[in-house]
């Protein structure tokens, strides 16, 4: 006997589906199509009429160099905070996994700054990394000049790179912790007999068997550093020194927001959109392949 | 949630103007006041409104604050699209021509006329006056909270190196701030130079040395106005700025470094900086014990004649759209505004500077400026009254002028940098300066600013 649900009618289940499909037309598509066509136009802020400008935002933004400034930016901050978040995350939870001492204490505690909000630890990170003031006042007494986000864009991206890897690893961990506990034991202490080493099991072992998990933690790390990284750059650089953190979706905000551009800056976020699908495209086009799911 | 609480509002506003057409109405008619101060500030501000609902029967005013300037525009310009606007809005000095072309507000002297107060507008210093009234002179919103930049100095530092008077040029500065650091003084000047300072550093100096910032009298004449400071004696004092820089003379000191420049100078770290009146208040409350200090107007070059400077602040706007009780109310709390007592008020409670001369004079005939807190604040209004503005120092119309000094703000750090010479990183600023402005005349394309 078939037990799966069936409706008489396929009217009754496009009913059900409406919430749900009004829901994603209010909050996605409806907003994403007003951007394109804000994007198509020049809009007066206070909505006193626009013009149909066809393709010309794309071409201005496109043939700005501070734009492309704008995308490499970006990409560095994802691939260099995704990496070090990941890899951070990956080694606590192989430790907490091994049940050293106090793991139970870290297993609580590592989880605790994904829940701060990024203005917050941005704010934190702000006095831990303040030049005159901070921690690093301490580094720059023995190297003077050594440290100085405010003029040296180097350092900026690498203190927002910091605060950012920073509230990630804590969202890492939990589901690195959790895949790691899923392995069957048996397995681990097979190997442990058979006489491999802890390295040698976490390669061998540990981690093929969680790669659908880091692949998973790498899509939304990606995509996240894309549009989480707001809040952090707001407060601690606002995009400078000289738009050395200027991330395109800080950027959207500036024009959009303060310079009042909504049109540059629906076209930006276009272009966001854009780059996100296609990088996550890729992912599940050409990494997804080694992935073993079981 | 505010958005829906004036929304709310908005509704309980109209439905009152509708009872207030019959003829036994008794409550007094809400309008709404949306301002961009916070903090103390804020606090003042909501004191102010008090004092107006209680002066009177009639109406209520509801003041909300929004949290800072480019919020309460943003705010606003979402309310106004969505027909949930509030009667009255602060709106900040660079926001005018933004303001002037969006066809979303009630001219001020308009209103004024129509509800039968006689304001006298040449009673406004006109360097705050012609700031934000139109090329032929109409004030089309109402001066609010304004402030002008001075130099602070130390005085016991400066006495160190045998000076008892703060230097009133460039030239002297220079000298000044050798000696301070031959003295021992680590740090005897800061500035910082994020997109804030272009007030102070470009805008201020511009017009003291009576220099254009855009061409077409700094885009008072038309929408085609563009950028031309990489011509002008700002090149100069940006270069010397670097050379003191560099030097070790001048410290940067901004809030993401840990102190902000108005910190640093109130704890004595720094003997020098040149930042707003409205900061006097400030830095007399959180001041180094027994350090005695003062204020006076910023330098100009040697055989510079001085001109006027630029007023700072927010003016009011009143929105279109609304009921004519709710602009009657506005008028009155408009006049309010206007009456000397509220300028002595409010400019004891904040460090803002009197707008009128009336006010001005109420306050000097009151002993304000005898008194030791406020004693030195004068300076401000010297510094504004300079001279007669002129084509040039009335002030700077240009569109979009928030992301020019975003510009500044990355030319500036450029520069300071090391990563493109002086010339070399105002050029970029006039040319992506003028990129911003080319797109703001592009979305308004058959429009004059009046």
């Amino acid at each position: 006997m078939e037990k799966r649900v069936t409706f008489s009618r396929w009217s009754i289940g496009i009913l059900f589906a409406v919430p749900q499909l009004i829901l994603i037309f209010t909050f996605f598509y409806w907003p994403a199509g007003q951007a394109v066509y804000w994007s198509l136009t020049l809009q007066q802020p206070w909505g006193g009429g626009n013009i149909w400008v066809g393709l010309d935002n794309f071409r201005s933004i496109l043939s700005n160099a501070d734009y492309w400034n704008s995308i490499t930016a970006s990409l560095t901050f994802a691939g260099i905070s995704t990496g070090l978040a990941m890899v951070i995350a990956l080694v606590l939870a192989t430790l907490t996994d091994r049940q050293l001492a106090g793991s139970r204490l870290y297993r609580v505690v590592l989880i605790w700054p994904y829940g701060i909000a990024a203005p917050a630890l941005a704010m934190a990170f702000r006095f831990i990394l303040a030049p005159e003031a901070g921690f690093m006042a301490v580094v720059n007494q023995v190297w003077p000049g050594f440290w100085d986000p405010g003029l040296d864009g180097t350092d900026a991206m690498a203190s927002i790179i910091v605060a950012f890897s920073w509230k990630y690893v804590g969202y890492n961990f939990i589901f690195f912790l959790a895949a790691l506990q899923a392995i069957p034991r048996s397995l681990i202490e097979a190997a442990a007999m058979d006489g491999s080493g802890v390295i040698r099991r976490f390669w061998d072992i540990q981690f093929p068997l969680i790669t659908p998990t880091i692949f998973f933690l790498l899509v939304i790390n990606i995509t996240e550093s894309f549009q989480d990284s707001f809040g952090i750059v707001d407060i601690m650089t606002s995009g400078g020194p000289a738009n050395a953190t200027n991330l395109m979706v800080y950027k959207i905000y500036s024009d959009g927001f303060r310079g009042l551009d909504y049109s540059g800056a629906a076209a930006q976020s276009i272009i966001l959109m854009l780059l996100i699908i296609v990088l996550t495209i890729f992912q599940f086009r050409f990494i997804e392949r080694r992935v073993h799911y079981r | 949630m505010s958005i829906i609480k004036q929304g709310l509002a908005a509704l309980a506003a109209g439905v009152l103007g509708l009872a207030l057409a019959q003829p036994a109405a008794a409550e007094p008619v809400k309008f709404d006041f949306w301002f961009g101060l916070s903090g103390d500030l804020a606090r003042v501000v909501d004191t102010l409104c008090k004092n107006f609902n209680a002066s009177q029967a009639d109406y209520e005013v509801v003041c909300t604050s929004q949290g800072n300037y480019d919020a309460t525009l943003q705010n606003t310009i979402a309310a106004f699209r969505a027909g949930k606007q509030p009667t009255v809005v602060q709106v900040y000095d660079v926001g005018t021509a933004t303001m002037m072309l969006s066809g979303a507000y009630k001219p001020a002297d308009k209103l004024m006329e129509e509800n039968g107060y006689k304001i006298d507008y040449s009673d406004y210093f006109p360097g705050i006056a012609r700031y934000y009234a139109t090329s032929k002179g109409e004030m089309l919103s109402f001066p609010f909270n304004s402030s002008t930049p001075l130099m602070y100095w130390n005085k016991d530092a400066f006495a160190k190196i045998g000076k008892s008077e703060a230097p009133k040029t460039w030239e002297d500065v220079g000298a000044d701030l050798k000696a301070l650091k031959d003295a021992g003084y680590e740090c005897p000047m800061a500035i910082n130079i994020s997109a804030n300072e272009s007030w102070q550093l470009m805008e201020q100096f511009s017009a003291l040395h009576n220099q254009p910032i855009a061409t077409k009298n700094n885009g008072y004449d038309g929408l085609d106005a563009r950028l031309e400071m990489n011509k002008t004696k700002f090149v100069q004092y940006v270069t010397d700025l670097k050379k003191w820089y560099d030097a070790g003379l001048i410290k940067i000191k901004s809030k993401d470094l840990g102190q902000d420049m108005v910190q640093a100078f109130a704890s004595g770290t720094c003997e020098v900086i040149m930042t707003s009146v409205g900061d006097h208040g400030t830095v007399g409350k959180t001041q180094k014990e027994g350090m005695n200090w003062d204020v006076a107007e910023l330098p100009v070059y040697a055989g510079t004649e001085r001109k006027n400077s630029l007023v700072g602040g927010a003016s009011l706007w009143v929105l279109s759209g609304k009921s004519d009780a709710e602009y009657k109310g506005a008028a009155a709390f408009l006049n309010f505004i206007h009456d000397p007592k509220t300028a002595l008020f409010w400019s004891t409670n904040t460090g803002y500077i009197p707008v009128t001369k009336s006010g001005f004079d109420y306050m000097k005939a009151q002993g304000f400026y005898d008194k030791a807190p406020y004693k030195g604040r004068e300076t401000a209004i010297a510094s504004l009254t300079a001279s007669e503005p002129t084509e040039i120092t009335r002030g700077i119309r240009l569109g979009n002028f928030t992301q020019i000094r975003a510009e500044f703000g990355t030319q500036m750090q450029a520069i300071f940098a090391n990563k493109v010479s002086v010339q070399e990183g105002i050029d970029t600023l006039v040319k992506n300066g003028d990129a911003i402005l080319d797109r703001f005349q592009q979305t308004y394309p058959n429009k004059t600013l009046p």
